[in-house]
């Protein structure tokens, strides 16, 4: 990776840590190697010997568990690991910003992105403030777009996003169809209310069950975080764990452990709401590369 | 087999019984959502292209492809016929198959044939072959016409452009690579 890269990378990194700082958040390492992370249907943990402990696949069990413990704002980056995960926008190892706000729902987590991103811009780009991707330019600065999914679905896939999920057909319309269309705004965009089938650890929406209070937010096109507020009834969250690893069991993946400390407390954390950020895919945004591989100082394939 | 995991460019996999190159590749996830493998594969056969996105679970089965020295021996028709002098084995290939090689081809040549099981798919000839001209105009002393070039037909019938001075029975050397003159074999 070139020097310009690394001192980006860097730079990017210590905003970041900045404005978490200047807010007030409480910057915070949990461990990496874990007994259990939360069972998810299409994510597969690094497993290590001879423990058969896990690498985290998200900071999010313990994160949880410090908002338990009476912590109000959190912030941690810490590296990620998630198996089999490689291509343009993918490492198997990777760099995650999370960050946690008790008595808070995903609304104010989307003023924080819309804040992130303008203070990114002015000091790792402080000429244009803008973001570029794939020529185009990105304003933070602008009124971002906010769609839901199911408008999302209908307006640029022409379809139901629940027909969708049903026929196996949700991958393929939401990255060959929705995100390309996304990335012709000229704003961040802001895509909201997943279906509950979406989000394995999110609240769903005291108007509508079928819906979860879920968002993801992306910058031309690229899926950069994904937030929500947060599931905290442990009943329904182990029950939402089975189900994940039923799925996993029927389509011959392993059955994971499910994280017993976490559901134990679970009941005492406020109402809260977190999101996940990639470090890396912020970099590319801000340098204007297309591969995470110009983000990193190694790829797999260097070692 | 090869699975999913396995994808990447280069990797070549037989469909619907056919030798396929993947040439691009792209692994896409979108947040909570199941991994699609992105492919653009190129045919080995008839050199056409294709989109295939798979999933999670799928696999493939290796094309196995084998690359021999083999002599080329005579043509009948639009069939090429190729010798292993080895084995002795011969291997048949069409007219179209063989594409612009097909201008370099002189009896003993020897190259590289690429058999997919018993089928010979494609050929890598060396980069310089000799060939000698069999017919080329006479070029005139004192030509200040300003051509720096002429038409010449080598004993295979292809037709190239050579400098004035080349004249018939010539030996040439031609890069295979681009079809073109390379330069004359002195002696």
């Amino acid at each position: 990776m070139k020097s310009d890269a690394l001192w980006l990378r860097a730079r990017v990194i210590k905003a970041v840590r900045d404005f978490f700082w200047k807010r007030g958040f409480l910057e915070v390492e949990t461990p990496l190697l874990i007994p259990a992370n939360a069972p998810e249907e299409h994510i597969n943990p690094v497993f290590t010997l001879p423990s058969s402990w896990q690498l985290q696949t998200s900071p999010e069990m313990c994160m949880k568990r410090l908002l338990c413990a009476g912590h109000q704002k959190l912030f941690q980056i810490s590296h990620c690991w998630r198996s089999d995960e490689r291509g343009s926008r993918h490492l198997s190892e990777f760099t995650m910003l999370e960050w946690y706000r008790a008595g808070c729902d995903y609304q104010e987590l989307m003023t924080d992105c819309e804040e992130l991103l303008q203070y990114v811009a002015s000091t790792c780009r402080p000429d244009s403030r803008c973001f570029e991707r794939n020529a185009m330019t990105i304003n933070p600065f602008a009124a971002w777009k906010r769609i839901s999914v199911q408008e999302a679905f209908s307006r640029f896939g022409n379809s139901d996003v629940l027909d969708c999920l049903r026929k196996g057909r949700y991958e393929e319309i939401l990255t060959s169809v929705i995100e390309p269309a996304l990335a012709d705004f000229g704003t961040p965009v802001i895509l909201l209310d997943y279906p509950v089938e979406l989000a394995a650890l999110a609240r769903v929406k005291p108007e509508n069950n079928t819906l979860a209070e879920r968002f993801e937010l992306y910058v031309g096109g690229l899926e950069l975080a994904n937030g929500f507020s947060e599931l905290n009834d442990p009943l329904e969250q182990r029950r939402r764990f089975e189900e994940a690893n039923a799925v996993r069991s029927s389509a011959g993946h392993s059955l994971l452990p499910l994280p017993e400390p976490f559901l134990e407390t679970l009941g005492l954390m406020p109402d809260s709401a977190g999101i996940a950020l990639g470090i890396d895919r912020l970099v590319m945004l801000t340098a204007g590369v297309d591969s995470i591989d110009d983000v990193v100082a190694f790829t797999p394939e260097d070692l | 087999m090869y699975t999913v995991a396995d994808l990447k460019k280069g990797l070549k996999i037989i469909l619907d019984g056919d030798p396929y190159l993947v040439v691009a590749f792209d692994f896409v996830k979108p947040g909570k959502g199941q991994a699609l493998y992105r492919t653009k594969m190129r045919n080995m056969i008839n050199g056409s292209l294709l989109d295939r996105t798979y999933r999670s679970g799928e696999s493939f089965e290796p094309a196995s492809l084998e690359e021999r020295q083999m002599e080329y021996l005579y043509k009948e028709g639009e069939h090429y016929t190729f010798m292993d002098q080895q084995t002795y084995e011969q291997v048949v290939m069409e007219e179209e198959t063989l594409g612009d090689a097909k201008n370099y081809l002189l009896e003993n040549l020897k190259a590289e044939v690429m058999l997919f099981g018993e089928k010979a798919i494609g050929i890598s000839l060396p980069n310089f072959v000799n060939l000698r001209v069999t017919a080329t105009e006479q070029w005139a002393k004192g030509d200040t016409s300003g051509n720096d070039s002429k038409p010449a037909t080598v004993e295979t019938g292809y037709v190239l452009r050579v400098p004035p001075f080349i004249e018939e029975g010539e030996l040439i050397v031609i890069d295979t690579r681009t079809g073109e003159y390379s330069t004359r074999v002195k002696g």
